[in-house]
């Protein structure tokens, strides 16, 4: 059978990446015919200020060369515009006669840069800023002439000043409002930012509005003229007033448009033989300019060209964050504020700094940072989740808690850091590496930064950072991925859309899972697989059966892998408590093992390191019969409780933490979770058991105890939040299990409660747990009764021979 | 060293597995996939070293528990964009046993396909 036929108009970054998209799931699909108006292979247009500037070449910023069209037996007509669609008979036509019949259309025609209309605007000497022909007329000129006029203020045009600045040219940037990108910027930030333009040499006309090109002796535009009758002279006018929609091609054709070409999302058009993406089309009545909308709506419309027909486009939240000449600003949503608004402002101008919160309902709808961007994206994650920052707005001006702790310090500045400067503590990535790859690998993405360097991709504390590099050094165009984020590649369902599914629709088995919510992989991966085995097994207690292949190694083999492939033995001590006999236990196993090392936890247990897999049934079994169980110090579960000794020795004691505490973990061991889980109990406000760090906390008081939750000290040390007070251990108990509960049935896995509460704020918890008694005693039910299935000691069971193959090496001499 | 050798019953391959195979010279680490295929590969990730067999198996690929490079169990390469290569092994099974083959002409196939990548 002749295979379907494709056709591309437009050779840009929204159709090519498309097609990438295209060939990775259905590569044998079509027959792929582009059309570029352009004579250059597809390129990265963000970076087209770096090329004026001077930073970059013109093939530096090629995307796909022309080998990547012959590999992928892509037909590209370069040079040619298309002017006309048959729709009836289904062929393209372009300006020189050129024909290309179409099964499927792929409209990708970009948009245009809008040119005021006014006299002179077609004098030689007037540019666009839109694509290379612009950029190399621009050098050109600036390699001539003195002065440059761009008429527009906002960041393409400011880009494009700071380039020709950085050429040489004295550059009169002419703006209508009265301060620089009115769009993204509120006044005291727009001043900063063209107070620290004018230091670097560019001029400023404020509210001048632009009536005439003047034409000089030579034919060529020698000034501009204004409403005020005030004139500069000009050899070089870029017009960066903005971009259209390109959609004269589609509207001649009969295709539906508004500000853009209309599509579904789906991004069909109202033609279904004729898809559209990229700044073009007009979805939900937007029309985005920016990179990560348009690769978002590139991937949903390959699937359905792919016809696989899952994925939807459900529109982007766009954010700006930019460089311009090593300015950091950032910029989201409604920041003007207005009606019903309250502002938070901190303005620190000798310092360059400003930030500005706007929200509405204790929600945020808008930020605009100047100077320091570094939180830009944790607040664009506020924004698009809604969360409820009643909690913490008193410090919400001060970032996010202890952002770039573990080392990064207060790195504000990234455009400021050296090359050599670290970024990612963990695998040891330099912000050199990172810029390097971006550039080399054309990288676009923080999963892309994450796949190709490895930064943040280990604990994530640096994500931040990586975040503000990528922006930098993509410059104007960046934006954030929307807000939907699948689970992992295997799927388009997001973490909560899965649990949901599992839920409703009464999903018991992982393959029920991947039917029904039609995976793409046959069998997950070891992303997704040990998520859903999770969200299944807490669903579905007593019923789903544990699949130990989707477990990760240290749950399958009940240890902690370590570095060289051995493992670490924890028995659980009820609430950090021992005695002689338990501690001969332990000695004896490490001497009959020979364990070359034995450590005390941070969490207040023996841990036996350097175990080889062989010998854990065996160990195990000598353990268990010391009257020990698993610690589940290696699992995404409830690992210890922490005590301090209490009122039963100590003088400040106010009740008994560590039989308490002892209660607890009874309680909890055994139960898994979405990631680990910590808990301690402090006898007294001196707090030795550190509580208001562990994922839940109790502080003991004289008239009863504190609940605290969603405290941790790892990547990011976050303190407790103060849940409530309650009177007795009983309450205590019961209002543990209905926390744990709620954070078991709703986070998304690999979420400790820190991000979780941040996520989901406290006043949700509080309503669930605090507000809802019958809701509190049916998560607290619901709690006890996964933990029947749940409390199975798994080292006895193995010791008594389950897995027994999972422990034993075959071992063949010849 | 072109003799099949007779490793394991099929059977006490888990699906969706592996077992570890210890020979005098070399550690080799052998998976069942979901659609019951076997391969073999050397057990020491072409990264640090971490022992593939403890990984977890999806489609024809295996993820490294140390850091989470992901090789292609039939090449014995790194999945893009971790660059690698692994020793592959001749498989197959006949009567419900696994034969392992630590051949020569395996070996100098899979060090070709790695000496390609350095």
């Amino acid at each position: 059978m002749d295979k379907l036929k494709l056709v591309v108009v437009g050779n840009g970054m929204a159709g090519m990446r498309t097609v990438e998209e295209l060939l990775k799931i259905a590569p044998d699909l079509y027959d792929i015919t582009v059309f570029g108006a352009e004579i250059h292979p597809n390129y990265n247009r963000i970076l087209l200020s770096p090329v004026l500037a001077g930073e970059q070449t013109v093939p530096d910023i090629v995307l796909n060369s022309m080998a990547w069209y012959e590999q992928n037996n892509i037909h590209l007509h370069l040079g040619k515009k298309v002017t006309r669609i048959d729709r009836k008979n289904r062929v393209v036509h372009a300006e020189d006669g050129t024909a290309a019949e179409y099964d499927r259309l792929l409209l990708a025609t970009g948009s245009n840069p809008f040119i005021l209309p006014i006299p002179g605007a077609d004098l030689p000497g007037v540019v666009s800023f839109r694509d290379i022909a612009d950029v190399e007329a621009m050098i050109n000129a600036a390699s001539r002439y003195r002065h440059a006029v761009v008429v527009g203020g906002g960041l393409l045009g400011l880009e494009a000043a700071n380039g020709l600045r950085l050429r040489g040219m004295e550059v009169s940037v002419v703006h209508i409002a009265p301060w620089l990108m009115e769009r993204q910027l509120d006044e005291p930030a727009a001043r900063l930012l063209q107070q620290n333009l004018e230091a670097k040499g560019l001029k400023f006309l404020l509210q001048k509005q632009t009536i005439e090109l003047v034409k000089g002796e030579s034919g060529r535009v020698c000034a501009v003229k204004f409403k005020d009758g005030d004139t500069v002279p000009a050899d070089l006018v870029v017009m960066a007033v903005g971009i259209r929609p390109n959609t004269a091609l589609a509207e001649g054709a009969g295709i539906h448009c508004e500000r853009g070409i209309v599509v579904n999302d789906t991004l069909q058009t109202y033609d279904p033989r004729i898809y559209a993406v990229g700044e073009c089309v007009s979805h939900r009545g937007v029309a985005y300019g920016l990179v990560a909308p348009l690769f978002e709506q590139a991937r949903v419309a390959a699937n359905h060209l792919a016809e696989y027909g899952i994925g939807r486009y459900e529109g982007s939240v766009t954010s700006t964050k930019l460089k311009v000449t090593g300015i950091d600003l950032f910029s989201a949503g409604d920041f003007s504020g207005g009606e019903g608004t309250e502002s938070l402002v901190f303005s620190d101008p000798s310092s360059g700094e400003y930030k500005k919160v706007v929200l509405k309902d204790n929600k945020l709808v808008g930020v605009c940072l100047y100077g320091d961007t570094l939180n830009g994206a944790w607040y664009f994650d506020l924004l698009r989740e809604g969360t409820d920052v009643s909690q913490f707005r008193k410090t919400l001006l001060f970032g996010q808690r202890h952002l770039g702790d573990s080392g990064h310090g207060p790195a504000d500045h990234v455009a400021a850091l050296p090359d050599t400067a670290e970024i990612c503590g963990c695998n040891g990535v330099c912000k050199g590496d990172i810029v390097k790859a971006i550039v080399d690998k054309k990288l676009f993405t923080l999963d892309e930064v994450r796949a190709h360097t490895k930064a943040s991709s280990s604990c994530g504390s640096c994500t931040g950072l990586v975040e503000a590099v990528l922006a930098h050094t993509l410059g104007g165009n960046y934006s954030a991925a929307p807000s939907k984020k699948p689970m992992c590649k295997c799927t388009e369902h997001s973490h909560d859309e899965v649990i949901a599914a599992i839920r409703d629709q009464s999903l018991k088995t992982m393959r029920a899972v991947f039917d029904t919510l039609e995976w793409k992989t046959p069998d997950g991966c070891a992303s997704c697989r040990p998520a859903l085995n999770y969200y299944l097994l807490a669903r579905w207690p007593g019923e789903y059966r544990d699949d130990a292949q989707s477990r990760f190694i240290n749950e399958r083999a009940h240890g902690n892998i370590q570095k060289d492939g051995s493992f670490s033995v924890v028995p659980r001590m009820w609430g950090g408590l021992t005695n002689p006999r338990e501690l001969r236990a332990i000695a004896d196993v490490a001497e009959k093992y020979r364990v070359p090392e034995v450590k005390v936890t941070g969490g207040q247990r023996i841990d036996l390191f350097g175990v080889k897999k062989e010998d854990l049934p065996a160990i195990w079994k000598d353990l268990s019969a010391a009257g020990f169980v698993s610690g589940h110090a290696y699992g995404k579960a409830l690992r210890t409780v922490k005590t301090c000794v209490g009122s039963q020795w100590c003088r400040f004691g106010t009740q008994d933490s560590t039989g308490l505490g002892v209660k607890l973990e009874k309680l909890t061991w055994g139960s898994w979770m979405p990631h680990k889980f910590k808990l301690a109990v402090s006898g007294c406000p001196r707090n030795c058991a550190e509580a208001t760090i562990k994922d839940f906390g109790v502080v003991c008081v004289d008239s009863g105890y504190e609940l605290h939750v969603g405290g941790n000290g790892g990547i990011k040390v976050r303190v407790t939040d103060l849940l409530t007070k309650v009177e007795t251990e009983e309450q205590v108990l019961e209002y543990c299990g209905a926390f744990i509960q709620l954070y078991r049935e709703e986070a998304h896995y690999l979420e400790r409660t820190a991000p979780w509460l941040e996520r989901v704020g406290l006043n949700y918890i509080k309503r669930r747990i605090l507000e809802d008694a019958p809701g509190r005693a049916a998560l607290f039910e619901r709690f006890k009764y996964g933990q029947q299935f749940a409390q199975i000691d798994p080292w006895k069971e193995r010791a008594e021979g389950l897995d027994a193959g999972e422990f034993q090496t075959i071992r063949i001499t010849a | 060293m072109s003799d099949w050798i007779a490793i394991a019953k099929f059977d006490d391959l888990p699906r969706l597995g592996a077992r570890v195979v210890q020979f005098d010279t070399v550690r080799v680490a052998v998976f069942r996939t979901s659609t019951d295929e076997v391969f073999a590969v050397k057990d020491a990730c072409p990264h640090r070293g971490g022992p593939l067999s403890q990984g977890i198996v999806h489609g024809q690929s295996v993820t490294c528990p140390l850091h989470n490079w992901r090789i292609d169990l039939a090449t014995g390469e790194a999945v893009q964009p971790d660059q690698g290569c692994v020793r592959t092994f001749e498989t197959k099974v006949e009567a419900g046993q696994v034969y392992l083959r630590l051949a020569d002409t395996a070996e100098e196939t899979a060090s070709v396909a790695c000496a390609a990548h350095g």
